[in-house]
């Protein structure tokens, strides 16, 4: 250091300054040491109550691997490739019961999407003045949310019966919390000067809400509604298993019945109409809409 | 006194005729907007009347569903002994999203780093973990869970397993995208001055990854612990399996009150996971 060519201050003023950064780098370090140690405890109290050992894992990897060997080969024993007409035996029912599932996420997510346009609206600052009626819709909205759509649906089999119904009314209150959300956030941060205008020149709010808020927030409510759906797809694949519609009532009784190869030839067919609609809604979403947040 | 509207284009029938193609191309926009509205609306009346819808189902499931929310007043678990049963299978939950997706984040960050392509620079890797990653998140984590419970039997190790196995789809493909985002000049700095490889990932790379990806887990442990309500329906552990028990028994009380629990933890780590985000933030 002596040699350097760099002035550098006298040891004795520098001296302090070190001695600072040491101690503010030291208390860093056990800050981060204390949250470190406490996340370590909280995993290995997650592992015990989870019964989560990797001990276990390694007894049972022979009924694991047992279990995917066995998904990939026919009742006879042939691997599933070597004669696909006997894999897809149920084509068309199975075909039939994705397009369910495809047309149940299709309507719930519009259903919900109306009801979160609506609720949007009501929870945000600059259209609602009274901030009891904006929190209440603001907590419905939560409260929506965090009930998992397979729950409603559970409780909707029962007021609305076995079938289609009680799964669309389910994904469609769950997406309506989930969409409302992202809604609102949209109509908060939306360039307030275009309502201002119609509001002095004497516009309803329903005006300003037409020609003001809606043209700024338009494309990305599609951009989400249009990622809701591409989930609820997802969602609604699952919905089947409390008789609520969709393949994954046929999916859960080959699961049950040890049918491995329907079980394998259900799963591919869902992975490639997910992949297919993954891959079409990113097409669309890039081709017509710009990426939700941004305004126009 | 009556208000008059300002002529604003006295010679407005001139200025139509003279720029006829702007004002046609503003309606043919219009047209095309309508016809798309109508198409998506015809296309939701014809899905209703598909899976079923009947006003008169509608309405009668409605009733019914109004006579559930009623026997769910007030709210209760019954009694101390199930109370702190339903708190036992709130912690097993909690645990389960805990494990969830940090011991899956363990997986997948090795392999995240992998499949990014700053990182080896290599294309096959890439498109298989990046496919891989893919056909693991298509399949839903409930789906996983019960095919796990069929594997190793009932119980919270099948859901634990579920959740770390389709975690490590979702957040592979995050941590990879992050790790892809991240600037290349640091990483040319310290290649440069002299820095290997490795260096050059632990100093020039990590760095701005790890803010970033401490964010996404928060914001997933959120989120998996709803999925961990769930996954106890098919048995995997967790409050969904009391959930589920008492809604097949009709215990209406202890089902609201098993629904507040839920949504009071869910708001609570996010309050929770907020606060870590903003210390995490100062650093």
């Amino acid at each position: 250091m002596t040699n350097s060519p760099l002035q550098t201050l006298p040891d004795a003023q520098l001296a302090p300054m070190q001695r600072a950064y040491a101690e503010a780098q030291a208390a860093k370090n056990l800050r981060l040491a204390a949250m470190f140690i406490a996340f370590v405890i909280a995993l290995v109290l997650s592992a015990d109550v989870t019964e989560l050992n990797p001990v276990k894992l390694w007894e049972r990897r022979g009924e694991l691997l047992d279990y995917f060997n066995h998904l990939a080969h026919l009742e006879n024993g042939a691997w599933v490739i070597s004669d696909p007409v006997e894999w897809f035996w149920n084509l068309k029912g199975w075909s039939l019961l994705l397009l369910e599932t495809i047309v149940m996420s299709y309507v719930g997510t519009l259903t919900g999407a109306a009801v979160a346009f609506v609720l949007c609206f009501v929870a945000s600052t600059n259209i609602t003045q009274n901030p009891l009626t904006r929190a209440a819709a603001r907590r419905a909205m939560e409260i929506l949310r965090t009930v998992p759509d397979l729950v409603f649906a559970l409780i909707f089999v029962e007021a609305f019966g076995l079938g289609p119904m009680a799964g669309v009314l389910a994904l469609a209150l769950h997406t309506s919390g989930a969409l409302g959300k992202q809604f609102f956030e949209l109509v908060e941060n939306i360039d307030p000067k275009p309502m201002d205008g119609i509001l002095a020149s004497g516009g309803s709010k329903l005006h300003a809400i037409r020609f003001a808020v809606l043209p700024q927030i338009i494309a990305g409510l599609a951009s989400y509604t249009v990622l809701r759906f591409e989930i609820n797809v997802r969602e609604a694949s699952v919905l089947g298993y409390v008789g609520a519609g969709g393949i994954g009532f046929k999916l859960l009784e080959a699961i049950r019945k040890f049918y491995y190869s329907d079980i394998s030839a259900i799963l591919v067919m869902l992975m490639l109409t997910v992949f297919a609609i993954e891959i079409s809604m990113s097409y669309a979403r890039a081709k017509f809409l710009p990426e939700p947040g941004t305004t126009r | 006194m009556k208000l008059r509207r300002p002529e604003l284009f006295p010679n407005l029938a001139k200025i139509q005729a003279e720029h006829s193609v702007m004002f046609r191309a503003q309606t043919q926009e219009r047209y095309r907007h309508i016809a798309i509205a109508a198409a998506m609306l015809v296309a939701l009346l014809l899905g209703y009347g598909f899976l079923g819808f009947t006003p008169l189902r509608f309405i009668n499931g409605l009733v019914r569903f109004g006579a559930i929310l009623a026997r769910m007043m007030p709210p209760s678990p019954g009694s101390w002994e199930h109370f702190w049963l339903y708190m036992d299978a709130l912690a097993q939950t909690l645990g389960l999203a805990l494990i969830g997706v940090f011991g899956s984040a363990l997986i997948a960050l090795p392999l995240a780093l992998l499949a990014a392509r700053n990182v080896t620079g290599s294309q096959i890797l890439h498109i298989i973990l990046r496919r891989l990653f893919d056909m693991i998140r298509t399949i839903d984590r409930f789906i996983w869970a019960l095919i796990f419970v069929r594997a190793v039997g009932l119980g919270p190790f099948a859901g634990a397993l579920a959740l770390l196995v389709s975690n490590i789809g979702t957040l592979g493909k995050v941590f990879s995208e992050t790790i892809e985002a991240t600037d290349q000049k640091p990483v040319e700095g310290v290649l440069s001055s002299g820095g290997t490889g490795t260096t050059a990932l632990r100093f020039g790379i990590i760095p701005q990854a790890i803010p970033v990806i401490t964010g996404q887990l928060l914001y997933y442990f959120e989120s998996d612990t709803r999925s961990a309500t769930i996954i106890g329906i098919v048995g995997a552990g967790g409050i969904g399996l009391t959930l589920y028990e008492e809604i097949r028994t009709l215990e209406w009380t202890h089902v609201a009150f098993l629904l507040i629990m839920i949504v009071i933890t869910v708001a609570l780590i996010d309050i929770l996971s907020a606060y870590l985000r903003r210390t995490l933030a100062r650093g």
